[in-house]
């Protein structure tokens, strides 16, 4: 196959940045979308060029490190993936492809495609959490039965890899659904009850801190979320604080 | 230096009990004047950053990633083994610890094992404490699936992604800690250099990854949890970013390296598509519980299936060779990975790869779905008879259990598993090897420690499946903790350390001025161009089965190759910049260091042994003829490298390993 | 609870608030107009209890006022937020691929009702108030018979009044596709009812404004 690249270039936060065209060849269908990226790299570096900086680590699926949005979606045009499974017999011969970084004011940009995501962090470390020490005589794994839906709806929501495309396909760039999935985890097991009032509270005030957008339910977070997280996260959420918030 | 292993007396149960209950200890208070520098936030780093911290220690913990959630661990899918026995099938800590022992060809510390078998039901309590959604029964008791190499189910599970759920963990346990201010977070950033001061580890250079900037970090003592080596095959199923830089540096600071050869060939990934391939994907171990591994018996089928006339489905019952099964009844498709990455290359090599490349295997779920189809039709009260209902059935029960593994191989191969098998293929996955460490998890520097699949301490020279996952939370959460204390007691006055000594200064050049020699090089060909080439080495000739000559080309290649890179690599940009093809070439030129030691290893260590293939020692005859022969009374040691300059002038230290509880005998799974 | 509505969750869980209040007004409101279809006493009869009541001139009007007020004034606050999130967008961005139109759109849809509602004032809601508490006549008589009916069928003829009212309830109709469940999912119901409920707001937000059409359409092509 044979593609153009529309590719957002910007050398450094405080640079501009702008769109630049490139052209590839040879590309297989098999291939990986950030394969193809190499493909590009690899001749960037031949011509003398600087690359194209974006983010990648397992390149299976799972680590959240890899971004992009491509022709207008967040990891592309498949469902259920993320960039890094995303193959090349998803486009034809002679598409243009156009690549842009996710964006969002609390992702600020660091390079080219390179966005920085730790206001995610920042909100786990307001809350993302069960306060136990590390002891070798916590309870017994089985001492506490938890419900199984409940289990598997926990694990559903754990399933985040944080990868920050329901912020990136959001209009209003919130940040709910993935919030929402933490706060879900923890209020779906009763290990996580405890602190379920404070932790609500804190996780979505530093959510707001972070410059995050308002959710309007449009619900294209869930539609481009790799993992398939549910909108139910965000009204879990929503209960939850909700009723944190009375309670005082 | 004499190796000095530390191993505590006192017979093997009460080994870890008593050692705890005599080491010294540093009170909460002077905690609070000690610094620990943690290297890599995986499943090992992360759980001993947050524990350290719980403990009152102030941290400092450092990842290349752009958050500590994202380390490889991550990647992990089929689950942790733990001694619960909550199925009351005959599971115990002696039990897993010999199935480890076992598992690991007799090629490891009995007296470390022994201490993970003892931690490990404390894993699964924690991480339930933790949040940590693991599988549950509808009783709402956990549930266990069974992995290789084993006889019991002890395997805890999060669907196919038990390592996310561990590690997200770890990384919240670690968020509380941050949250907190106990431990300083630095993630994009690269440790290029351990740094000694009067012969101890004392701190870190690193690299901010966005602005290039070179920083001096001190603390009182430096753990390394930065994971494995396998990339120095190119291809593999690590992380894109996964280097051995942190360890390799570590090693020429002084830390000997110990069995590097012992590498992990994973039976079940997603075979090689094309010269473009970056990585390679695993297809989880649990998918062996449920999938049988075939090739066809006859060449005339395995020729029309590569010229697509045939579908592996039409091939008959009786015309398909389950070799796993045949040639070990005992485990069949349950034998260690070794053993099944063996077999399958050894039916590839024979000329039965069903794909253009030859160099596939069938994975098939065909009669789980029949029997899992039957069963829930039963269950459900209907026609057990009917083929497509039954079929049905069976693909629910196996998309529950696999799905997103089913879903992952479908997006790659443009193939689907649920009516098609699988096709599979042996790919580089762990290292067994890595830096040696004594039973404190000390390496031979002093206030340097190596935890996770960094060290190289408990699985031999092969790894059980979900042991992974054990072994670094074991060492993260309870070990480490509890040894590094016994070392910091003596540094309560010694208050905070200097960066501005000559010995921080003399790293700090060191590092630019390699850095320099790399953004200046002004060579012709591309870091990936020279990783390709070492990856291709390492495959051909220090791969799945090895052999003298082979070994000594590959030095010799390696060797040039590593002159090559220094004389014309190509890295673009600067070095005060957001640059990734100058970490990566710092990466690789260790890697090109790294890979010559391994093959002077394996060319060493002439018998075969877990993942150590040589092809020199086989088993001649007898009902074990044509297994891997081990030689256990000319090798039964750890083989820990000093760094001498070159890696060929690297000096051998043995550790012998003693096996007083368990008795050395031939490995057989038949 | 203090700053509830400095808190993300919050301002959503108020204008959800206000619009449930919205939603069922607009319902009360379509149960009387509609009334005007079938007989002009029983319009008028109700007309006059909602226009003299006190409960509903003193409590719930003022209420339904705040409402609006609040549902328009937090959308906008909202808004501006919303596009201070994203202040460099994409090239190309392909909303269609996962989202409504209806829910992409709010701003602008509102913006139309919006402006409906200020020439439903002017029309309607002004006079009244004019005749009531100005004037103070609150007899509701016209040349010796109520006046409602009258005035509603008065209005329904210029076929430009009668087309803004057109366009402004298609508006509206979008704006309900997506704000019915919307705000049910701000409240925090999203559960196993929420299937059948997202049919029930497709009939609500078609019918209830397909109705006011029908009303406008039925007074000004009768005549009376």
């Amino acid at each position: 196959m044979n593609l153009t690249l529309k590719i957002w270039r910007q050398k450094n936060a405080s640079d501009k940045g702008k769109m630049v065209d490139y052209s590839v060849s040879d590309i297989s269908p098999d291939m990986s979308f950030l394969e193809m990226l190499d493909v590009l790299n690899e001749q960037l570096i031949e011509q003398g060029e600087q690359p194209v900086a974006f983010d990648h680590d397992c390149r299976e699926g799972i680590c959240g490190m890899c971004s992009l949005y491509i022709n207008g979606e967040a990891h592309g045009p498949d469902r259920g993936v993320t960039t890094c499974q995303l193959h090349m017999r998803m486009f034809k011969d002679g598409d243009t492809i156009t690549i842009e970084p996710f964006r969002a004011t609390a992702f600020p940009v660091i390079k080219d495609l390179v966005v920085d995501r730790s206001a995610f962090d920042r909100v786990q470390h307001a809350g993302g959490f069960i306060s136990v020490n590390t002891s070798g005589n916590t309870i017994d794994a089985n001492a506490i039965p938890v419900n199984k839906h409940d289990a598997d709806d926990a694990f559903a929501a754990a399933t985040c890899i944080g990868c920050g495309a329901c912020v990136a396909s959001c209009k209003n760039s919130s940040a709910m659904l993935f919030v929402g999935a933490k706060v879900s985890q923890f209020a779906l097991l009763p290990q996580g009850q405890v602190e379920a009032t404070d932790r609500v509270l804190n996780m979505v005030k530093q959510m707001d801190e972070e410059g995050f957008g308002n959710c309007t339910n449009t619900g294209a977070c869930e539609v481009e979320c790799p993992k398939g997280i549910s909108l139910e996260n965000i009204a879990r959420m929503n209960r939850e604080y909700l009723k944190a918030a009375f309670k005082g | 230096m004499a190796l000095d292993s530390k191993i505590p007396q006192g017979p093997i149960a009460d080994k870890w009990t008593n050692y705890k209950n005599h080491i010294n200890l540093v009170n909460p208070a002077n905690k609070r004047l000690i610094d620990v520098i943690v290297v890599g936030t995986g499943l090992a780093g992360g759980s001993a950053a947050a524990t350290l911290a719980e403990l009152g220690y102030n941290v400092k913990a450092f990842c290349f990633q752009d958050s500590p959630r994202r380390a490889h661990s991550i990647a992990a899918q089929g689950g942790i083994n733990a001694a619960k026995n909550y199925q009351g099938d005959g599971d115990s800590t002696y039990r897993l610890f010999y199935d480890t022992v076992k598992g690991g060809d007799y090629r490891s510390r009995e007296a470390n094992v022994y201490r993970l078998a003892e931690v490990s039901a404390n894993i699964i309590d924690q991480c339930v404490a933790q949040g940590v959604p693991f599988a549950r029964e509808y009783g709402g008791l956990l549930d266990n699936r069974s992995f290789g190499g084993v006889l019991v189910s002890r395997t805890f599970y999060a669907a196919g992604q038990t390592g996310q759920q561990l590690l997200l963990g770890a990384y919240s346990a670690m968020n509380r800690q941050i949250g907190r201010g106990k431990i300083k977070m630095y993630n994009r950033h690269e440790m290029l250099d351990v740094v000694i001061v009067d012969g101890k580890a004392r701190g870190i250079i690193t690299r901010n990854l966005i602005t290039g900037e070179i920083e001096r970090h001190s603390a009182h003592a430096v753990v390394l949890g930065t994971g494995g080596y396998g990339n120095v095959f190119f291809l593999s199923t690590n992380a894109m970013g996964s280097n051995v830089t942190a360890a390799w540096k570590a090693h020429k600071r002084g830390a000997y390296f110990a069995n590097p050869c012992y590498t992990q060939i994973h039976p079940t990934c997603i075979p090689v598509s094309g010269d473009h391939q970056s990585k390679l994907t695993l297809m989880s171990e649990s998918l062996r519980n449920d999938g049988r591994i075939w090739v066809p018996k006859h060449m005339k089928d395995v020729e029309a299936i590569r010229a697509g006339q045939l579908k592996p489905t039409q091939i008959a019952e009786e015309d398909r060779d389950y070799y796993l099964e045949r040639r070990y009844p005992a485990f069949g498709n349950l034998v260690p990975r070794d053993v099944a990455s063996r077999a399958a290359k050894e039916r590839c090599d024979a000329g039965y790869g069903v794909n253009a490349t030859g160099e596939a295997v069938y994975l098939d779920f065909a009669s789980a779905i029949q029997r899992y189809g039957k069963e829930q039709a039963h269950i459900k009260g209907l026609d057990e008879n009917d083929a497509a209902l039954v079929k049905k059935l069976g693909q629910e029960v196996v998309r529950v259990k696999y799905g997103n593994l089913f879903q992952m191989y479908e997006k790659i191969v443009d193939q689907n598993p649920y009516e098609t098998p699988m096709m599979i293929y042996p790919a580089v996955h762990y290292t067994m090897g890595g830096i040696w460490v004594d039973y404190n998890l000390m390496t031979t520097v002093p206030g340097l420690y190596a935890i996770g699949e960094a060290n190289f301490s408990d699985h031999g020279a092969n790894r059980l499946g979900a042991s992974a996952l054990m072994q670094g939370l074991a060492d993260g959460y309870f070990v480490l903790p509890y040894t590094i204390g016994d070392y910091l007691a003596d540094d309560i006055r010694t208050g905070p350390i200097s960066t501005d000594t000559k010995e921080f200064e003399e790293a700090e050049k060191n590092v630019k001025d390699r850095i320099a020699s790399l953004i200046n090089n002004n060579g012709s060909h591309s870091v990936d161009y020279f990783h390709k080439k070492l990856g291709k080495i390492m495959w051909n000739k220090v791969g799945m089965s090895r052999n003298e000559k082979g070994l000594k080309e590959a030095i010799e290649e390696i060797s040039t190759l590593r002159k090559e890179f220094w004389a014309d690599v190509k890295v673009p940009g600067t070095a005060d910049e957001y640059n990734e093809e100058l970490a990566k070439a710092g990466r690789v030129a260790d890697f090109l260091e790294l890979g010559e030691l391994f093959a002077k290893d394996a060319l060493h260590r002439t018998e075969s042994c877990g993942g150590h293939f040589r092809e020199e020692s086989v088993e001649e005859d007898g009902p074990q003829k044509g297994e891997a022969k081990r030689d256990d009374e000319n090798f039964t040691y750890v083989a820990a490298w000093e760094y001498k300059g070159e890696p060929k002038d690297a000096v051998l230290h043995k550790e012998d390993l003693e096996f007083k509880d368990i008795e050395l005998k031939q490995r057989s799974y038949k | 609870m203090s700053g509830i509505l400095n808190s993300s969750i919050g301002r959503k869980f108020a204008m959800a608030l206000s619009a449930f209040f919205l939603m069922i007004f607009l319902l009360q409101h379509f149960a009387i107009n509609i009334l005007s279809v079938f007989s002009a006493d029983a319009f008028n009869e109700a007309s006059h209890f909602m226009g003299t009541f006190w409960a509903v001139q003193y409590l719930l009007q003022p209420v339904l006022i705040f409402g609006v007020i609040f549902h328009f004034v937090m959308g906008f606050v909202l808004e501006i937020k919303n596009n201070k999130a994203r202040q460099i967008s994409y090239a190309k961005n392909n909303g269609a691929a996962n989202s409504s139109w209806m829910s992409r759109n709010m701003i602008w849809s509102g913006l139309a009702i919006l402006a409906f509602i200020v020439l439903h004032f002017i029309d309607f809601w002004i006079p009244e108030i004019n005749t009531k508490y100005i004037v103070g006549d609150m007899s509701g008589m016209h040349n010796g018979e109520f006046r409602y009916f009258h005035e509603l069928v008065e209005k329904f003829h210029s076929p430009l009044r009668v087309g803004a009212y057109v366009v402004a309830f298609v508006f509206l109709a979008l704006h309900l596709l997506h704000g019915f469940n919307s705000a049910f999912q701000s409240v925090g119901a999203n559960n196993k009812y929420t299937k059948g409920l997202k049919t029930f707001s497709k009939i609500y937000a078609i019918g209830i404004p397909a109705g006011f059409i029908f009303i406008a359409l039925f007074h000004h092509l009768t005549g009376h």
